[in-house]
């Protein structure tokens, strides 16, 4: 339940990108090795950004999935069900992480002025 | 507040009561140009940003390993779930390293200085930071957290500075707060599954003290699979088995401690 904290991270990074111009959408990538719940940030930024010139502007996010590559075997596998970091081709657990802990503000998406 | 719905690619959106008829076909790479205005008939302009959302908090965990080196402190964040025997294991291990290891304690809890007393009596230099000013009490400690820690700590006087993180095995290891390494208390009453539920955490760490091992007697844990459970998740971490209870495995402990050095090679900056 981390979800409040990281929103505020966010409207620090989406603050100092928009320079005061109105924001419409927040775009997001997260991987899904980041503990984090879509709904819940969407639910968060709502009270994170009241009050404030954020108000009414709403995230967009990007799950991305888990891609491993393995060490052994040198396949690429997305690992399905629980979050075992095992190459699902070969089962080896010499695996390198390419994509999932990705967790970042890719672009907003400004207000028509 | 918004109403949320996810599409086949796993967007997540929530919408704020008016209607939007944009098209919801996102790729994965977000590559539009400043003042691309091609998928949005409403004249909307995208900015692009690409910025880490965790930088802010990782230029602030820089910033305390430079305070931690320029006085030569190796730094470790203890991390655990709530009752694993975090502080415990810091009373054994201040005692043990008295007359070897100067330990400074950073103490994170949400509410109460209980923690931070059962520390003072073993005469290390110990700063509490209670989380429960944040909103709602944060749940993890994060490096601007310690940087004010920090500054009550005479770090000159010191070899080692222990972070005793806020119990729980989610938030805290998202955070980085600017020690040299990072280790966690598992208590085997949590069962072997741990690390397959909260593999963040687990990946994150350089060393898992398996601690309450005077109970095997009294319970019917696995630890060989628990330690393929850890395996699986992190094969490089140090795994050291102990009982703060009994002392019982403190001597491995502390002389893992005390073989840190900040500039390690395979030490993961935590």
């Amino acid at each position: 339940m981390h979800e409040l904290s990281l929103c505020n991270a966010i409207r620090g990074v989406v603050d100092r990108a928009a320079e005061g111009r109105p924001v419409d959408t927040v775009h997001l990538q997260v991987g899904k090795f980041r503990q984090v719940v879509p709904e819940t940030l969407c639910y968060c930024w709502g009270l994170v950004t009241e009050a404030s010139p954020l108000a009414g502007s709403t995230l967009s996010i990007d799950h991305v999935d888990i891609r491993l590559k393995c060490a052994a075997c040198t396949v690429e596998t997305t690992p399905q069900g629980p979050l075992a970091l095992v190459c699902v081709n070969c089962g080896s657990g010499d695996v390198s992480m390419l994509t999932g802990e990705e967790f970042l503000v890719t672009s907003l998406d400004l207000k028509e002025s | 507040m918004g109403r949320f719905h996810r599409h086949d690619d796993g967007t997540v959106h929530s919408h704020d009561g008016h209607e939007h008829d944009h098209p919801h076909d996102h790729d994965t790479a977000h590559d539009h140009d400043h003042g691309d205005h091609s998928r949005y008939a409403t004249g909307t302009e995208r900015v692009t940003v690409l910025e880490r959302i965790f930088d802010e908090n990782d230029r602030a965990a820089a910033d305390n390993r430079a305070l931690l080196d320029a006085d030569s402190v190796v730094g470790v964040n203890l991390m655990s779930s709530p009752g694993a025997g975090k502080t415990a294991l810091l009373e054994r291990t201040l005692a043990h390293l008295e007359g070897r290891s100067r330990a400074g304690i950073v103490e994170g809890d949400i509410e109460t200085s209980i923690d931070a007393d059962r520390l003072a009596g073993y005469g290390a230099q110990v700063s509490l930071l209670n989380t429960g000013d944040g909103f709602g009490g944060e749940c993890h400690l994060d490096a601007p957290m310690v940087a004010k820690a920090l500054s009550d700590l005479d770090l000159a006087s010191l070899d080692l500075l222990l972070v005793e993180n806020v119990g729980n095995l989610v938030c805290p290891a998202e955070f980085e707060v600017g020690t040299h390494y990072s280790a966690m208390v598992y208590a085997i009453t949590e069962g072997e599954e741990k690390p397959l539920k909260y593999p963040v955490m687990f990946r994150a760490v350089d060393a898992v003290v398996i601690n309450k091992m005077d109970l095997v007697p009294h319970l019917d844990f696995d630890l060989d699979l628990f330690r393929a459970n850890l395996r699986g998740i992190n094969p490089g971490a140090t795994v050291i088995e102990a009982s703060a209870r009994t002392g019982n495995g403190i001597d491995s402990w502390c002389s893992w401690l005390m073989s840190l050095r900040r500039d390690a090679p395979g030490g993961s900056p935590a």
